[in-house]
């Protein structure tokens, strides 16, 4: 069975090697094959999970050794795969969801001539992803962590021509890289520590570790799962990147890769829970990000970049969780899971409309859109019950579980932290109501276009295919792309009452991550009602602004507040004014001192060594004479210095 | 076992002359040396009895065998464990048959083997009156410019002495790192040093110069030599005795016995010290240390480039050689007052050599500051005084050496009408017209300048590290400083030629025959596999390291 591990990674990265170096001889079968390979690793992954279900739950972790990458002396590097019930969770969503989407992308990728580059980057996207979940160390999980940047950097930028796209792709880059600073630091803090990066002997020795430690390397860890899951103070990147086509949006800003910095967290819990320090700050961040990704989606009209926002606040939600410790564990990864199912649901939705709709972003020119496609108005439907909290549905279930261990983590923390996740769910509420209500309902907005609009920024290319008429005529997506859909809806509805009933997700993730129950000052049906008050609230001020009045084709003013949310609540000029002015003011100093201080130097240095070079040049004369005397000079200094040397 | 059979000699004196035992001479373990100088010797001959059409192809195939051979014999005396386990001093005590002396003498084979492949070659200069014609004087007599000149070039005569003379000069320095005594190592630097006089005067073009180069070699060698030989008299005055052994024992302190003879010198420590620096001077100068360098430049530039290759690669190894097995069979005793002198000499050496280098504009002189440099460089590994220290310096001298012919060896190919086109104004370019040419030079550029992969890092990598091991850290720092300004003027040259435009009256690149061509492909081979792969022969250097007393 071990053996299998391996192949799960394996069947991806061959189909990136054979797609990405093929060429143009695989351009007619490449999303095939691609998309093959994705099966075949999710079929292999649920062989192992039926395998690890008949099993005792302490038996259950399997280990594969392929090979020693580094083996030096008081050094070793291992490539070595752990599949535990954590990893095996991530396994069966990355590449359920991931051959879910390589599907639906061979429909919404159908005209672009890049099609197989784009299956090839997918599969090495899940190649990288899971490498992340399976490896059995630190290090290892950091190469799998650069590969899923790597991935992500190339599909955002998978339409390079447009430049938006490019900047998008470089920024997504950029801000991961300080993220991934923070990784490779807790990495080597480790080795200094531990003197090693393997998780068990890490994980084990965190007892005997003073606590300044573990906060150093907990922080460290904090700040790379900011990077990678678009938290705050890194969060900037991700609105961007839905430049990038929509299914990558889907599977890795949404469901899988920006989820990578909760496993880091949760699979280091027990670095964490020896410091509380960390933990706090986990915490406070991914409060601070579910206020701020849910403020930011209320005023975005491009239909992406809401549902971005929502990402950001949802996983907000799963790093609140997984600040909590043993309390949040379990339900920041149920939370993961259900939310991979209706985030990928909503923005396959997303790119379905778009696809219906001549790839128009801006929901003020949607509307009413629910006759045109049914499928995708159900599916998206669903979705949209599943993350406001709809009871019975997926998100209720996780979301619920998530509040109530905020309040669980009792004291003054435990309140404002409970209410803070009250508040961001009367937002979600709120934000994606609107999104549902401005796309779907409503007068028909996109049939009164005086004239052909101002190409969008977001504008993507298969609009061509469509051609330019004045009016889209919107229309149901194929069968490759809703299949998938529907598929997703059936996890957004379902997913969340499975895993609830008789706690089945926390018995099987306890022995991995541990559970406490906590001590809730408010019991778990007062907690309910009152996020279902909320709900409701945040529900009834949406219609009201949104269903009951006419929606402006275009965006009013608005105040003040809705204006900086739409400029991401400043998060730019803020990097702007503090990152680039001050980078630009250091490198300028940097480089007055380079010119002057080190040029100086150096030039300095070479003119008085030419100079020097020069004069000793002139005693070579060429007469015998002179090189005779200076012989007889050197021996007498040669005779007198070893006398000397005796005499001292 | 050899303290007893110098003890023997020079007991003997005091016997009656009656008997004299006939000496043991193991000639299997003086092979190398033997075959070399007996190939010199047929190549009088040759000189004298064979007509002259035939005696460049006759002289060149002698030399070549002759080489082979000794070589295979070094090959053969090392594989029998001379260089390890049955270390042994042969011949009376005069020779040493040891690891570092083993390994010299392979690596002076080969290089003189590469060497020769360089004074054979025929090609690159246009035909003179239907003759094809080598680096060489058409006949070394005649006066530059001169009637007698013009006749001889037009009678196709050759000079094919030189292959004797450098046969003559190579079995020199097969015995100059192997003597051990005073007297055969004076013996041998004479041997050695009398053929590359003549050598250097023997150009084809630019005759005067080369004339000129070889009367300044020959007068301050002379000069160094003499110093040498009062080193030794005092020496003997010191120790009453020419062999290593005795003047170790006697520096030791463990001769208690004097000579009645030299009752009044013996033990006298002034002699020791004057003499011992006496002696190193000499070899010092040998190896083209500061202040003792100044005849290499000149000398580099003027004579014949195939010779300056010769010498500055298997030169320098005979006489590090022969400084080492000075330094620490008959010295380590006294490496407390030697020491700090070298340390002297070796900061001086490396400053100089490679400040003085930057302002030449002529390649061959370059190449003869950046060889100064470089026996700076080894200097640091000769005063590490421990067996690392030795191994890394055998290692670095025969990275040095290929690296060095090869050099020399693409310096013949750029010509222009008046010969090689030597200065560095005319290199401008070079990597346009002809880059596999210059692309070779500018790797062994960068293997001089101690760049990765090559063998020149490796080298300086091993005297820097013994060095270091050895206590000598502010050395070490000062011979990085000077790599750094060395590798200014190598990269230099690397610019001009592949960043520049080239002239419109520049230099040709001949199309050489196979003999150059094998020479520079070794030197390239060597300097590749030396950086890229070189643990098999560090540790053959290693397993070498080891002096016999």
């Amino acid at each position: 069975m071990e053996n299998l591990i391996a192949l799960l990674v394996a069947a991806p990265l061959l189909g990136a090697a054979v797609l990405l170096c093929g060429g143009r001889a695989l351009d007619r079968v490449g999303h095939w094959l691609g998309t093959l390979l994705a099966a075949a690793s999710f079929v292999f992954a649920v062989v192992l999970f039926t395998d690890m279900l008949g099993k005792g739950a302490e038996e259950r972790t399997l280990s594969q050794h392929l090979f020693s990458w580094i083996p030096v002396e008081g050094f070793q590097a291992d490539v070595a795969f752990q599949l535990d019930q954590l990893s095996m969770t991530f396994v069966l969503l990355i590449s359920g969801v991931g051959t879910l989407i390589h599907v639906y992308s061979i429909g919404y990728m159908e005209h672009d001539e890049r099609r197989r580059r784009f299956f090839g980057y997918l599969n090495l996207f899940l190649a990288a992803m899971l490498l992340l979940v399976l490896a059995d160390n630190y290090l290892l999980l950091y190469v799998g962590w650069e590969g899923v940047g790597l991935a992500s950097y190339l599909l955002i930028g998978f339409w390079q021509h447009k430049p938006s796209a490019a900047t998008a792709a470089k920024k997504a880059f950029l801000v991961n890289r300080v993220g991934d600073v923070g990784l490779s630091i807790a990495i080597m803090l480790m080795f200094t520590t531990f003197g090693t990066f393997a998780f068990g002997p890490v994980l084990e020795a965190t007892g005997q570790t003073s606590e300044g430690k573990l906060t150093a390397i907990g922080l460290m860890l904090l700040l790379a799962a900011c990077g990678k899951s678009a938290q705050v103070p890194l969060q900037s990147w991700l609105g961007d990147a839905m430049e990038g086509p929509t299914p990558v949006s889907a599977l890795i800003h949404a469901a899988t890769m920006v989820t990578a910095g909760v496993y880091l967290i949760v699979r280091s819990g027990a670095i964490f829970n020896g410091a509380p320090d960390a933990q706090l700050v986990v915490t406070i961040v991914g409060a601070v990000t579910l206020l701020f990704g849910a403020i930011v989606g209320c005023a975005k009209d491009d239909i992406k970049k809401a549902l971005a926002g929502s990402t950001m606040s949802q996983i907000g939600y799963m790093i609140l969780a997984a600040g909590l410790g043993p309390i949040g564990y379990v339900f920041a990864i149920m939370h993961l899971v259900t939310h991979g199912f209706f985030k990928a649901g909503l923005f396959l939705g997303a790119g379905s409309v778009m696809h219906g709709m001549n790839d128009e972003v801006n929901m003020r020119k949607y509307g009413g859109l629910r006759k045109y496609m049914p499928v995708t108005f159900v599916t998206f439907g669903l979705g949209y019950l599943a993350i406001i909290g709809f009871p019975g549905l997926s998100g209720f279930f996780s979301k619920d579980k998530i509040i109530e261990a905020a309040f669980a983590k009792g004291g003054a923390e435990g309140w404002i932290l409970g209410s803070v996740a009250l508040l961001g769910a009367a937002i979600t509420a709120y934000y994606m109501t609107r999104v549902m209500i401005m796309t779907f309902f409503g007068e028909e907005r996109w049939r009164h276009r005086a004239t052909a609009s101002p190409a969008q920024p977001s504008a993507e290319p298969a609009a061509q295919t469509e051609g330019a008429h004045d009016e889209p005529h919107p229309h149901e997506s194929p069968k490759s792309m809703t299949i998938p859909m529907i598929v997703l809806a059936f996890g957004s509805v379902f997913a969340g009452g499975f895993f609830s009933i008789g706690d089945r997700f926390t018995h099987w993730l306890e022995p991995v991550t541990h559970h406490d129950h906590g001590d809730s000052p408010l019991s778990a049906a007062t907690v309910t009602g009152a996020t279902m008050v909320v709900l409701v609230i945040g529900v009834a001020l949406a219609y009201v602004q949104y269903g009951r009045r006419p929606v402006p084709v275009t965006a009013p003013r608005g105040s003040l507040l809705t204006r900086a949310a739409r400029r991401d609540l400043l998060q730019d000029d803020f990097n702007h004014v503090v990152l680039v002015r001050g980078g630009e003011h250091l490198t300028r100093s940097l480089v007055y001192v380079d010119h002057s201080l080190v040029d100086g130097v150096v030039n300095g240095t070479a003119a008085s060594m030419g100079g020097l070079s020069g004069r000793l040049r002139k005693l070579q004369n060429g007469y015998a004479r002179s090189y005779a005397v200076s012989m007889f000079g050197g021996a007498a200094v040669l005779i007198a210095a070893t006398l000397l040397m005796r005499a001292v | 076992m050899s303290a007893s059979a110098v003890h023997s000699l020079w007991t003997m004196a005091a016997d009656p002359i009656d008997k004299i035992d006939a000496p043991k001479i193991e000639y299997g373990q003086l092979s190398p040396m033997l075959i070399v100088i007996g190939a010199a010797v047929i190549g009088v001959l040759i000189e004298a009895f064979v007509p002259r059409k035939t005696r460049y192809h006759v002289q060149l195939f002698v030399s070549v065998v002759a080489l082979v051979a000794a070589f295979a014999a070094v090959v053969g005396l090392a594989a029998r464990g001379f260089g390890t386990t049955k270390a042994h001093i042969a011949a009376m005590g005069a020779i040493a048959v040891d690891g570092p002396a083993l390994f010299l003498q392979g690596t002076i084979l080969l290089a003189g083997l590469v060497a020769i492949f360089t004074f054979a070659e025929r090609r690159l200069d246009p035909e003179a009156h239907g003759n094809r014609v080598d680096s060489f004087a058409a006949q070394a007599g005649s006066v530059p410019g001169s009637e007698g000149e013009r006749a001889a070039t037009k009678a196709g005569f050759t000079t094919t002495e030189v292959f004797p003379l450098a046969l003559f000069a190579i079995g020199g320095m097969l015995v100059f790192p192997a003597a051990n005594d005073l007297l055969t190592l004076f013996i041998a630097l004479e041997v050695f040093s009398l053929p590359l006089y003549l050598l250097c005067a023997l150009a084809r073009r630019k005759r005067l110069m080369s004339q000129e180069a070889a009367v300044k070699y020959f007068l301050l060698g002379a000069f160094a030599s003499a110093f040498t030989l009062f080193g030794i008299a005092l020496l003997y005055g010191y120790a009453g005795s020419v062999s290593y052994a005795t003047i170790a024992n006697v520096v030791e302190g463990n001769v208690k016995t004097i000579d009645p003879a030299l009752a009044d010198t013996m033990g006298n420590d002034a002699l020791l010290l004057i003499g011992v620096a006496m002696v190193v001077m000499g070899l010092l100068f040998k190896v083209g240390a500061v202040p003792f360098h100044m005849w290499t430049p000149d000398v580099y530039q003027g004579a014949p480039t195939p010779v300056t290759g010769f010498m500055a690669a298997a030169t320098k190894v005979a006489a590090f050689g022969a400084l080492l097995r000075l330094l620490y069979v008959v010295l380590p005793g006294l490496r407390w007052d030697w020491r700090p002198v070298m340390w002297g000499v070796a900061i001086v050496t490396m400053l100089v050599g490679a400040i003085v280098a930057i302002t030449q504009t002529d390649i061959k002189r370059l190449l003869a500051y950046s060889s100064i440099a470089h026996a700076g460089f080894i200097l640091a590994g000769v005063i590490a005084t421990t067996p690392d220290g030795v191994s890394s310096v055998l290692f670095y001298l025969a990275a040095y050496s290929f690296v060095t012919i090869g050099a020399f060896a693409v310096v013949t190919l750029v010509r222009d009408a008046g010969g090689e086109a030597t200065h560095l104004s005319k290199w401008a370019g070079l990597g346009r017209r002809s880059p596999l040419v210059a692309a070779v030079f500018a790797v062994f550029l960068l293997a001089f300048a101690g760049i990765p992969l090559t063998s020149g890092f490796t080298g300086k990598f091993a005297v820097f590290k013994a060095a270091a091991d050895g206590g000598a850290g502010a050395l070490v720092v000062i011979g990085v400083l000077s790599s750094a300004i060395a590798a200014f003027f190598y990269i230099r040259v690397i610019v001009l030629m592949f960043f520049s435009e080239p002239k419109a009256d520049g230099p040709t690149v001949a199309v050489p025959s196979p003999l150059t061509m094998t020479a520079i492909g070794v030197g390239v081979a060597v300097t590749l596999v030396l950086g890229v792969a070189p643990q098999y022969f560090l540790d053959l250097a290693g397993q070498a390291g080891v002096f016999v007393r």
